[in-house]
């Protein structure tokens, strides 16, 4: 029996061998990288609390005014609580507010009730946000302005003659003077030209417009508009301080080509950041420079010698953003390990000495080595860059998904904390001003894979607060935001002064009543005007008749003094949904339907809001 | 009993000295503040109402706090129970209680002038008399506005009379009530002519004293 007890064990031998060379075969449960074990970028549990923590009835320091991607929204953020505030419309219609429904709103937003929100700008004085407004632009050629005095959504311009996928905006000079937009898409124009695509590289064009900005009111106008070779332009950033006067823009495709783009655009090593003198195209427009196209003026630097540079950047650059002292450009080839850091001066030196080599449809090309200062290793996909306090900038690494940290001059990276997944935007704490706050970063972050409750295939993107204020980085907080927020700016919450209630003074509404017996019902012809009030807990009339076909008008003022009471007017059957403000009026244009409609306050305002309905007889 | 009467004629008719002169000019002076300052005041807090609604009451004026917007908050809230609006024509006190206090100052210098301590009486019973009428017709609006609640009220609820001094629950309200800077100017007003009458009659004591 012992041979058989000797071969079994042999046996065991080789199969606990084999086992054990099949165990050390196996790939680990987890990445040996794992920067969570390792302590890598995330905050003592405790001190992150402490951190993030604002207590019931406490503020937050800081706003975030997220865009809201194809949503057409703005979303208000606390920081560092990361608590959703508010959302603000503004080109879609968002029923939560009345925005879209009311005649004022329903025309601003014209035929589109879609649009691409990419790139918050708030305004600025002297290179610093200064509170009053924030400029939002969308890919069908438009920016819109939010007043932050009151977080509504007053106008909306465009779309813009010639500007095809307006991505690159709606960045801001220092002093609010412009805001820019920037052809993503180059297309023949005017606008409405077909062309075939074989004709792209020479008929094809990339349009570049400044959006002048009234410095009273933020009125937005047409200011002047450059066409240049059909690259695709994708991101800004104004110059400020020593390079106030110019704005840059990051193009790729400068191999013009079309078709898989992305094999057919990334064959170059590197493509072009475009500088326009915005100064001088002002003047040039101011001299009515320029060819009539599609409506408006269009320069053309071929012509106009000194108004357009192009810097060589590699590769496929996405995001160029301008230090807070505007000396150093970055500009970050996102199929690169490497972010590129150009010298203003330098720049300078070489338009003057016309080191230039080559140029593109008459646009100078600078020599790269001459006004490059450094290839900063960052690591992989560098997008975007932040500026923080101490010459420290922060970069996002889409492929390494992570937050790279370098110091401006010495040009060494100093820290990296992972982003929970594949960042987008980041901004810092007032990160893109003159005098950045250093404080907190916020990484945009384009999947979330489940670092949250499920709610199916549809996931949220996640929003990382980080620490920057000691040497590490420190991960702080996951927020969840509804698709999806590229840039977002952060402002210290004491520049901002919103009213709370519409003073009823400032009313100057035509159709404005405050007086409950005031609200009537004016025939002219088949035009009805219908003046309501809304006041807890009624609305005034509580019933009115019209004739079918009548063209109805109904003019609703909340003549409430006090914060957050609102009031809704919703009509059913009709598609009607208006929430009035407190001291606010708004109108409502419709063709009357034969029936009886019931009409009630949508917005929850009273211990007696449910009784806040009344009729509309249409006979 | 007429040597009483003699004696007390007597001494109404003695001059007052400086020092209670002083003091009645010192007591119309006072009246000013009733110009100036509200009267009474009341605050409510509610949860919804954590910054709580103010009403100032002056000799003239309702003033809400929050710029004014608290009255008609306060008249929004008191509609559900039927109550009057607080509307500034309804106190007919505004019309005639600047004009009395003005008549009021003026009979003090008069008196100050005139200087007897029979005018000082005078004074002190107008005074009390007319800060007494103005108490009790400030808490007869107060009962008035409590009681007369309409009967077609959504909430109705038990006539109530509001606390005058002090504070009190009323549904979800805290409520509190008390007088303010021209209340207790006129208080002191009423003190200063008391004093000014304590001393002028230990004046005229000595003096029929030295006299005797």
């Amino acid at each position: 029996m012992s041979w058989i007890r000797s071969r079994s064990a042999a046996w065991a031998t080789i199969g606990a061998l084999a086992l054990a060379l099949f165990v050390s075969r196996c790939a680990p449960s987890a990445p040996k990288k794992d920067a969570k074990k390792a302590g890598g970028g995330t905050s003592d549990i405790a001190v992150a609390a402490q951190k993030t923590y604002v207590a019931p009835g406490d503020l937050d320091e800081y706003y975030l005014f997220s865009s809201g991607g194809h949503s057409g929204q703005i979303y208000v953020f606390g920081v560092p609580s990361m608590r959703h505030i508010s959302t603000i419309p503004v080109f879609t219609p968002y029923p939560a507010t009345g925005y879209g429904f009311d005649d004022d709103s329903k025309k601003m937003l014209g035929n589109l009730t879609w649009g691409d929100v990419h790139h918050p700008a708030l305004s600025e004085t002297n290179g610093d946000y200064d509170g009053r407004w924030l400029f939002v632009n969308e890919m069908n050629g438009r920016v819109a302005r939010i007043d932050l005095r009151d977080f509504k959504t007053k106008q909306i311009l465009g779309p813009i003659p010639n500007v095809s996928g307006n991505h690159a905006s709606a960045f801001v000079t220092p002093n609010s003077e412009y805001s820019v937009m920037a052809s993503r898409f180059s297309i023949p124009i005017p606008k409405g030209t077909a062309l075939e695509i074989a004709k792209y590289a020479t008929d094809f064009k990339g349009v570049i417009t400044g959006i002048k900005i009234d410095p009273k009111s933020g009125e937005m106008s047409f200011g002047w508009q450059v066409v240049m070779p059909p690259f695709n332009y994708d991101l800004g950033d104004a110059g400020k301080k020593a390079s106030d006067g110019w704005v840059f823009f990051t193009s790729y495709n400068a191999e013009r080509a079309t078709g898989k783009l992305e094999v057919t655009s990334t064959q170059r090593d590197r493509d072009y950041i475009a500088m326009v003198d915005w100064k001088m195209a002002e003047k040039l427009a101011a001299e009515g420079k320029g060819t009539l196209i599609g409506g408006v003026k269009v320069l053309d630097p071929k012509e106009l010698p000194g108004l357009v540079y192009l810097l060589p950047c590699g590769k496929s650059p996405h995001g160029v953003d301008v230090a807070p002292d505007g000396n150093w450009i970055v500009g970050s080839g996102k199929l690169q390990g490497v972010t590129t850091v150009f010298n203003f001066e330098k720049i300078q030196t070489a338009i003057r000495n016309k080191d230039f080599t080559g140029e593109e449809d008459g646009i100078p090309v600078l020599k790269y080595e001459s006004i490059k200062d450094a290839e900063v290793p960052v690591g992989l996909g560098p997008l975007h860059t932040q500026f923080g306090t101490d010459g420290y900038a922060y970069t996002s690494l889409f492929v390494d998904s992570a937050v790279a940290k370098w110091k401006l001059g010495t040009w060494e990276v100093v820290d990296k904390v992972p982003m929970s997944y594949s960042i987008g935007h980041l901004t810092a704490a007032e990160g893109d001003t003159v005098s950045p706050d250093g404080n907190y970063l916020v990484g945009l972050n384009k999947l979330s894979h489940g670092r949250h409750l499920s709610v199916g295939p549809s996931q949220p993107e996640s929003s990382q607060l980080v620490d920057i204020t000691e040497e590490k980085m420190k991960l702080l907080y996951d927020a969840f935001t509804e698709p999806e927020p590229h840039y977002a700016q952060m402002v210290k919450a004491d520049k901002i002064h919103p009213i709370e209630v519409y003073p009823k003074e400032e009313n100057k509404h035509p159709h404005a009543i405050w007086d409950v017996k005031d609200a009537s019902v004016t025939r002219n012809g088949n035009k009805v005007l219908v003046k309501m009030i809304a006041v807890r807990s009624t609305l005034t009339p509580t019933d009115f008749e019209l004739k079918e076909g009548d063209e109805v008008t109904i003019a609703i003022t909340n003549i409430e003094q006090t914060t957050d009471e609102l009031h809704g007017l919703g009509i059913l059957d009709y598609n009607i949904n208006l929430v009035v403000d407190p001291g606010e009026t708004k109108t409502v244009t419709f063709k009357a339907k034969r029936g009886t409609f019931p009409f009630y306050c949508t917005n929850f305002c009273s211990a007696l809001h449910q009784e806040m309905q009344g009729y509309m007889i249409v006979r | 009993m007429q040597g009483f009467f003699a004696r007390l004629n007597q001494s109404l008719a003695r001059p007052l000295g400086v020092a209670p002169r002083l003091l009645v000019v010192a007591s119309a002076l006072l009246l000013v503040a009733v110009y100036l300052f509200p009267l009474w005041n009341l605050t409510m807090f509610a949860p919804q109402y954590p910054e709580g609604l103010r009403l100032d009451i002056y000799s003239y004026k309702l003033v809400g706090g929050n710029g004014g917007q608290d009255i008609p908050e306060i008249n929004i809230l008191n509609h559900y129970i039927g109550m009057r609006d607080l509307v500034t024509d309804d106190f007919t006190e505004f019309k005639w209680l600047p004009f009395v206090v003005g008549a009021l100052g003026l009979l003090y210098l008069r008196a100050a002038v005139m200087g007897t301590v029979g005018g000082l009486v005078d004074v002190l019973v107008l005074n009390i008399y007319f800060s007494a009428f103005a108490l009790w017709s400030f808490g007869y609006k107060m009962y008035v506005y409590g009681h007369n609640l309409l009967p077609t009220a959504a909430v109705k609820v038990e006539p109530f009379m509001p606390p005058m001094f002090g504070g009190t629950q009323l549904a979800n309200f805290e409520v509190y009530s008390y007088p303010q800077a021209g209340s207790y100017a006129m208080g002191l007003s009423s003190l200063l002519l008391v004093a000014a009458l304590v001393v002028a009659w230990r004046q005229s004591r000595a003096a029929s004293r030295q006299g005797t």
